[in-house]
Formats: C-alpha cells, structure tokens, sequence
C-alpha cells in the first residue's frame, strides 16, 4: 500500500529528514488559509493522489500569492488526473498539499528497496533527479547506481559517503539524511522509500522535495496505526468489497467477468482471453482462505458490473479451495441476483465432478468445458 | 530419483496441532509420505495424529532423526519457525504461509547465508515427489510417478499443468513450488540444476509470471550450461494490468522490471520451448519420450 505525498513527508520529518514547509487542504479556502501557516515567496500545490507522474499530468502547480493558490486548488480538486500510471479511468484528486516552493540548485534521485536476492536493504541513487528520472533510467539504467546498505549498523557510514560522492554529493546532511531514512524503511516495513527529488537548496539545504513511501500490506499487523490508511489505496468500491471476502479483485475495461482460483491461473485465463480477441471485465485470485459464502461475494460484484456479459469460470480445485466450494459459491450469487448471467465453466482437480453437479442441477445457465481453451472461446463468442 | 525429497525423507510440521497443520499432515500421511513429528512449544511429551510433539525444533529432530520440516503457522509466527529450523539444521524446510512481511523475510535470508537449508517457500503449495514424499497443500489426485520436473510460481498453474502431464501419460519426477513471494528460498536456479543432476528427470517445466528476476536468471543459467535436457516455459501475465497488484507479491511490477513477454525473450533465446497457454505445455514436452 502506498503513503500520499503528505503522509510519506510526515514520516521522514518524523526521523529528522528535512522537508519542505507545508499543510494539506480539501478545499479552496483551506489551501488560502494554509500560505499563512506556510509563510513563504512561493507556494507550490501538489494533488495527492497515489499513482505516480502526475507533474506531467497537470498534478503540480506553481502559484506567488495565497489568493493564485486557492484559483489552482479549486482547478484541480475534484478533477480527476490521468497520468502514466493511473490506467485510462484516473484518479480523482480529493485532497491537494500547499507547500513553499523552494529554489532548487541540484536534484538528485534516491531510492530504498529490498534486494530481491538478498533480503538486504539497497540504496538506488542518481545525480539526475526530477520529474523525468523514470524515463532517463528507462533508457539508461547506468544513470542509476547501486549500494548495499544492510539493515542496521554505523558502519556502513564511510561506503556511504564514499558511495555518495561517486554521484557527487560531498557533504555530510545527505549521508545522515539517508541513514535516517534507513531506519524508517526498516521499522516501518516498507518495501519502498523513494525520494525524488532529494535537492540541494540555492541556499545550501538538503531537502526531501518529494516523497513516496509503500508500506508492505502484509505486515500491517504490526503497524495498527496504519489500518485507517488501507481504505485509501486507489481501489474501486467493488475492489475493496471483494478484499474484504478474501479476493484479490483487480477491475478491466471488457466484458468477460473471470471467476478463477489462484493468481497464476487468474493470469493465464486473463492472457487466453486476449489472444482469443476477448476482453476481461476483472482479474479475480480467489484466496485459499477464502469461503463459498466470500467467493458468492465476488461472483455477485461480477453480476452487479453492468458492463459483463459472460462469466467465464476457470477452475483448478486444490488445497483447500475445491471445485464444489467455488460451484456452491457462484450458486449462492445466482440465488440472490436477478441477472443471470451465462456462465461458461471449466472444471478441473480437486472435487471437478461434483462442482459441475452442483452447477447443473442448481440450473445455473451454464456450458460445460473440458479445456481452457474451448472454455475461453467460447466465453469470447458470447461476449463479442 | 528425484530432487530434494524422496522416500527417505522424514517430515515433522511445525503448526501441526492447528486446523490447516492438522488437515494437511494427515493428508500427508495418507498420501504415504513419513511423518515423524510435530513441533508445538508448550505440548512436548504429548501426541497429535498419533505422532509425539516436541517443544522445539532442535527437540524434534533429536528424538525423531527429521531431515525435513513443513512451515504451516499464521503468518506473523512463520519468520522464527523458518528461522528455527534453519538453525536447527533442517534439510528441507517448506513454508506454505501466505502474506510474511517481506521484512521478516530478510532475516530469513540472512539466516540461510549461515546454513545449507534449502528453504522452499514461503507462500508456495510446497514439494511433491509422485508416490515418495508430499510437503505442502497441493492436491495429489492426478500426480503420477515420472519424469517431467516441475518448478513453478503458480500453485494452481502447477496443478493443472500436472494434470495435463499425467493425462498424456507423463509422469512427475518432483514438482516444487518455489512460492510467489518476491523474496524467498530456493529459485528456478537452485531447481535447474538439481533437475540437471537427477537421472530420473528427462525435461523440465518452469512456469512463471510478471514481476522478480526468476526468469531472467533462468535463462541466464541455461545459456551458461549445456543443460541436456529440454526445458519448457509458461510465463503468464502477458495482458495483466500495469502496476496493479494481481494476488503474488512477487508480480509488483516496479521500476526496472521486465514485462512477461521480455522474459519470454530471454527465455526462447536461451533455447527454452515456449508454451502460450497452459494448454500447449504438453504438446512442447512432447519430443520427450513417455516412461514406460
């Protein structure tokens, strides 16, 4: 789950990692009264939205007086910001962060992730911050350099330093800045801390520009007080009602509602459906845990997508999640929706033939398959 | 033959007295793999399953001679069980938890940089050796002695693939589930070349999907040995949304990672046969001769 640009400067600060002086406002009036909190030459009015690249998408805006703060707040609250990483729907921007603009002499980029190999924390890091950093390391990933920095411990303190000045940062902010950074990203399990730009001010201050923090979802048990922030991760209503039943629910733009168990299976249904000219209205991994009354849950978000025509049911039963649990489960959706949609199944594994009983004898609207691939084809015919 | 477990392979589960550790070691057992033990702090002396428990890890494998030991407890708990019987010397050790924090995943490896344990896992189906030995939650109903090894980031890929094997007569040397977290134990490499030693292995089938460095790495390694053994791949997630979480933590596509159809590349170019669908992995072994 991601932290907003407030929220992930809030934490730095909280670790003594510089920042620039600013408030949130959901409104106009708010973000007017916020330039007197601020007190600054310049302000600068970021939409707080989760998805990245919004500066190239309009999300950032310069403005000299408090009243030019409030005229760009009221455009952009409300609005809702298409950018490179938001899918062609976008998101809306419901709140927006004032903050003094600062003059900027050098920006670098700096970034802290996970080996995937190792476990061990790694510092990414480039001279050439700023809004088009993702491009220019697309294209030339040695812009980016490397460091392992271990979990804990000073004595990583002079390879830093000595790390840093190889993108020619000589001073001694920036290194304890980083080190602080460190034991963020550590206690408060994150997967990523990226900071972007981290900058030299005109005036000689190393501060956090931009911030974007991702905490790991998976152990949130241990951060309760993150819990209020899980309900604001960009997803749609029916995604967060399908999290709550144990579905990892992921909404597409067609019209082929995908029941299927297991991320890898939900994905291989999702590439058939494609290269058989379909379109899936949903990406669906129905979690082991999961119940027939939590996949029913699921089934009836699909029934309730006005834009499905077809549910395609691919399933591999195994573990614990069965071909006859899934089967009781689509039943209970059809008892309780007036919009029966036609079903085209595939059964496999664990328990095949009874699910496909339950299907047929409950009189669900359903064609039985016996391959992926005839199931798909046919899913995509009635669709088209 | 086959890879990392067998019919010699003793297995106590630590979580064995819970709901999903009960009903999985006696499916286990059933299924005619050796079970010696369970391990549950506090319940040493006494008996589950009509196997003893011991209080520790170290406990069990003294009084049992286990050389494998299946993780099944709730997630905030699995890091110190994996840690545990790391540290007690464990062979084979299987996580199926889902959702470990990845944080508490990094000391797991910093642990097994200390040790020789294989760790498989966490957040994986587990390891299957067709009529010798199960460690995991997978179905066994279509598994059939054989020859086709498989590794895989999908559990229930892994299971309709070995379906489809066993179907058209090809057996199973070992499927291993190598988990579909982003950080985690043994890789397609660490399986690639275990496959390459075992005479009993005649083709490989590695199924993977977007996000990590599995695939890349694998087909690194192939380039760099004569292999001698035709190998398949399934990489799904050709169409899947970008940046969106799709269920496996390892499939976040961040920064710098290659899409499905790259690793597809790499893997081709590294002489590895491509099957679109789960459908077609048969029909790429098919040049691999049945065991009679």
């Amino acid at each position: 789950m991601y932290f907003s640009e407030h929220l992930s400067k809030e934490m730095l600060s909280q670790y003594g990692i510089a920042v620039p002086a600013g408030r949130l406002a959901r409104s106009a009036d708010e973000a007017a009264q916020a330039c007197a909190a601020i007190a600054a030459r310049k302000y600068v009015v970021k939409a707080q939205i989760v998805a990245g690249g919004r500066g190239l998408a309009g999300g950032v805006k310069f403005a000299a007086t408090p009243s030019a703060v409030a005229d760009e707040a009221r455009k952009m609250l409300g609005s809702t910001l298409v950018t490179a990483q938001t899918g062609s729907s976008g998101e809306l921007v419901s709140s927006i962060y004032v903050e003094q603009a600062m003059d900027l002499a050098q920006s670098y980029f700096i970034a802290l992730a996970l080996d995937t190999a190792t476990g061990e924390v790694l510092l990414l890091a480039s001279s050439e911050g700023g809004v088009e950093f993702e491009q220019r390391s697309k294209m030339d990933p040695d812009t980016v350099k490397r460091m392992t920095l271990g979990r804990d411990g000073p004595d990583t303190r002079s390879q830093l330093t000595d790390f840093l000045k190889g993108i020619g940062i000589e001073a001694d902010a920036p290194v304890n800045m980083i080190l602080a950074a460190r034991e963020a990203f550590v206690e408060n399990d994150m997967t990523l801390l990226e900071i972007n730009p981290f900058a030299r001010t005109s005036d000689g201050k190393w501060v956090a520009i931009d911030a974007k923090i991702a905490i790991d979802g998976s152990a949130l048990f241990r951060h309760p007080e993150f819990e209020p922030l899980v309900e604001k991760q960009g997803l749609t209503a029916t995604e967060m009602e399908a999290a709550r039943n144990n579905i990892n629910l992921v909404r597409m733009e067609g019209n082929i509602g995908i029941v299927s168990n297991g991320a890898g299976l939900g994905l291989a249904t999702t590439d058939m459906i494609f290269d058989a000219g379909g379109a899936p209205a949903n990406f669906m991994d129905i979690r082991t845990t999961a119940t027939s009354f939590d996949i029913g849950k699921g089934v009836s978000l699909l029934l309730d997508e006005p834009k499905a025509k077809v549910i395609l049911l691919n399933v591999h039963g195994g573990g614990m999640t069965s071909c006859d649990t899934v089967a009781e489960g689509l039943t209970f959706a059809y008892s309780r929706s007036k919009r029966h949609l036609p079903v085209v199944a595939r059964l496999a594994g664990l328990n095949a033939e009874w699910g496909t009983r339950i299907l047929r004898e409950r009189k669900i609207p359903v064609e039985i398959h016996d391959t992926m691939t005839a199931a798909v084809a046919r899913a995509v015919e009635i669709a088209r | 033959m086959s890879i990392f477990v067998n019919a010699d392979t003793r297995v106590i589960v630590q979580g064995m007295t819970g709901r999903a550790g009960t009903f999985y070691t006696d499916q286990a057992m059933r299924y005619g793999a050796t079970y010696v033990g369970g391990v549950r702090p506090g319940k040493g002396g006494r008996r589950h399953l009509d196997l003893p428990l011991f209080n520790s890890v170290s406990e069990a494998v003294e009084g049992t001679g286990a050389n494998a030991s299946l993780v099944i407890v709730p997630a905030p708990f699995a890091a110190n069980a994996m840690i545990e019987a790391i540290e007690a010397g464990i062979g084979v050790v299987v996580c199926v938890t889902e959702r470990v924090p990845q944080h508490d995943m990094a000391r797991v490896k910093a642990a097994l940089r200390q040790s020789d344990t294989m760790l498989i896992g966490p957040n994986s189906q587990g390891i299957l050796t067709p009529g010798q030995c199960k460690i995991g939650v997978m179905p066994t109903v279509d598994a059939k002695p054989g020859n086709i090894g498989i590794a895989s980031r999908s559990a229930s890929l892994t299971s309709e693939i070995l379906a489809q094997c066993s179907k058209a007569g090809l057996g199973q040397s070992t499927t291993v589930g190598i988990g579909g977290d982003t950080l985690h134990g043994v890789d397609f490499v660490d399986c690639l070349k275990r496959f390459k030693d075992d005479p009993e292995t005649e083709a490989v089938v590695l199924v993977g999907e977007i996000g990590g460095r599995e695939e890349e790495e694998a087909a690194a390694y192939l380039k760099s040995v004569n292999f001698g053994k035709p190998v398949v791949a399934l990489v799904v997630g050709r169409h899947a949304p970008e940046g969106r979480r799709m269920g496996h933590a390892g499939t976040l596509s961040t920064f710098g990672l290659a899409s499905a159809a790259e690793k597809i590349d790499v893997l081709r170019d590294a002489g590895v046969a491509i099957a679109n669908t789960a459908d077609d992995v048969v029909a790429a072994i098919g040049t691999v001769p049945v065991p009679a």
